[in-house]
């Protein structure tokens, strides 16, 4: 018995180039960045002042304070976009979704601006004086919950941690429910809000952030040799996924096909890739062979491209295993440049791109890369976007943990 | 206090800190069906009255609390 296909029939997102997709595609392929210097909090006694914010958000007035103050900022942005994803899936938010729908989020640090306020409550006025509600906001599934509740979903649900390639996993394990026939649809997808103070000083001082104060918008610029690191990001993305059965009987557009997944772990330092990318080389296998593909068939690949000096050497000579010569033919590109990493939000983020990507026939650009690093030496599509026709897509995620989650999307 | 100036101050916070619409709080106002306060809720209302009142309420002292109404009574006996 052929597997069923699974077709991701609605999108939504908020992130730092734009609370909607029209806006962040639009962006996306005209090579803006959406890295500014930080207005949430005080900067003053951090040495990384800029990162990827979401921007005019105000979650008062979309979901009411009575309920906002309730959650984290990470939960209000997921409500956010799984509510456009599921309107643009042409599916009733008013109606109760039920025990066919399942929910699969990613998050890296779950409600950690909630943790870190009860910590400071604690320190100040005791125990006694901790917000109530704090449990509730800052575990990892509370989004996956509170999400859930709002619109009925019933059937099951997953919140995967594994730090920059949760999404990914997330999107990976939904199709696999689909395919597998858990159930017929999946709202799937991640929510990161980690631009917060402790959250910066904390990546600081493991030196992974850029600290390019001066020029917040160039900081981030994978493959390039002036690279210093990743720059922090917030936002969430929602895909809406369903067997391609139930989207034809429904009569919902399609945007594309989430044909594969590769989830392999490094299994060898907390932070650092494997030589090589020797876990990321088995995950893009994986992946391609589970979408029924050979490696050359793969089109295009929206890397983890993390900007990180690490990363991006790694990952480059992961692909070069995979593909062989075919590596320097295949167009390739970083969106983090303009993004700045979601960690948890990552993943289903770079899910949307490249099923936009392969639908609209438009590479977006890797910016930044003015000089690249020797080691780097792929086609990473740098600053400005290519109209190509492709049938075949890759995201490559990566986290902290040694955690790689890679998914293969096909046009049809 | 007068119970109408702790009403008044019991509305000022349920409006302003909780964000619950002015025009449901009421004396006969039902704590957990009108205002949507539910157990976790109750926790943050009774931590915001003893801030604002600079009193301590037993759990035990809540337990025939459920309107709006009976919530200033008990208040306005311990201030």
């Amino acid at each position: 018995m052929s597997k069923r296909r699974v077709v991701v029939t609605g999108l939504g997102t908020i992130n730092p180039l734009g609370n909607n997709v029209a806006d962040s595609w639009e962006k996306l392929i005209n090579g803006d960045s959406g890295i500014d210097y930080i207005t949430s909090f005080d900067t003053e006694d951090l040495p990384v002042k800029f990162a990827g914010e979401v921007k005019g958000f105000d979650a008062n007035e979309y979901m009411g304070k009575q309920h906002a103050r309730k959650l984290d900022r990470s939960s209000h942005l997921s409500i956010y976009a799984t509510e456009k994803a599921l309107k643009d899936a042409g599916l009733d938010t008013k109606n109760r979704l039920g025990p066919n729908v399942g929910i699969v989020l990613g998050t890296g640090i779950g409600g950690i601006s909630t943790t870190e306020q009860a910590v400071r409550t604690f320190d100040e006025r005791g125990a006694s004086r901790i917000n109530p509600l704090a449990i509730t906001q800052l575990m990892p599934n509370s989004s996956t919950g509170q999400v859930a509740i709002k619109f009925g979903i019933e059937g099951p649900s997953l919140t995967i941690t594994t730090a920059c390639a949760a999404s990914a996993n997330a999107v990976g394990e939904a199709k696999n429910m689909i395919q597998n026939g858990v159930v017929d649809m999946v709202i799937a997808g991640g929510t990161e809000s980690g631009t917060t103070s402790m959250t910066i000083g904390a990546f600081s001082q493991i030196r992974a952030l850029s600290t390019n104060n001066e020029n917040p918008k160039e900081a981030c610029r994978p493959f390039d040799k002036e690279r210093d690191g990743f720059v922090m990001g917030e936002g969430s993305t929602v895909l809406v996924m369903e067997s391609e059965e139930s989207a034809l009987s429904r009569g919902a557009r399609i945007y594309g096909y989430v044909a594969g997944y590769g989830s392999t772990t490094d299994a060898y330092h907390i932070t650092a890739p494997a030589e090589g990318g020797k876990g990321a080389v088995v995950a893009m296998q994986k992946a391609i062979a589970d979408a029924g593909l050979t490696k050359d068939e793969v089109d295009y690949i929206n890397a983890h491209g993390t900007s990180t000096p690490a990363n991006d050497k790694n990952e480059t000579a992961a692909i070069k295993t995979v593909f062989g010569e075919r590596a320097y033919e295949i167009d390739i590109s970083s969106t983090k440049s303009m993004t700045g990493h979601l960690l948890g939000g990552g993943g289903a983020f770079e899910a949307m791109v490249s099923v936009l990507t392969l639908k609209n026939g438009v590479i977006p650009p890797t910016i930044n890369l003015n000089n690249p690093d020797e080691e780097c030496d792929l086609k990473y599509t740098p600053n400005n976007a290519i109209k190509k026709e492709l049938s075949t897509a890759m995201s490559n995620s990566f986290g902290f943990g040694g955690h790689n989650g890679v998914l293969v999307f096909k046009k049809d | 206090m007068e119970t109408n100036e702790v009403f008044e101050k019991v509305k000022g916070l349920f409006v302003e800190d909780l964000g619950i619409d002015e025009s449901k709080v009421t004396m006969d106002a039902k704590l957990e069906e009108d205002l949507e306060i539910d157990s976790l809720g109750i926790v943050e209302v009774v931590m915001a009255f003893e801030d604002e009142f600079d009193i301590e309420i037993d759990d035990e002292e809540l337990a025939d609390v459920s309107t709006v109404g009976q919530a200033v009574n008990l208040l306005h006996s311990k201030i």
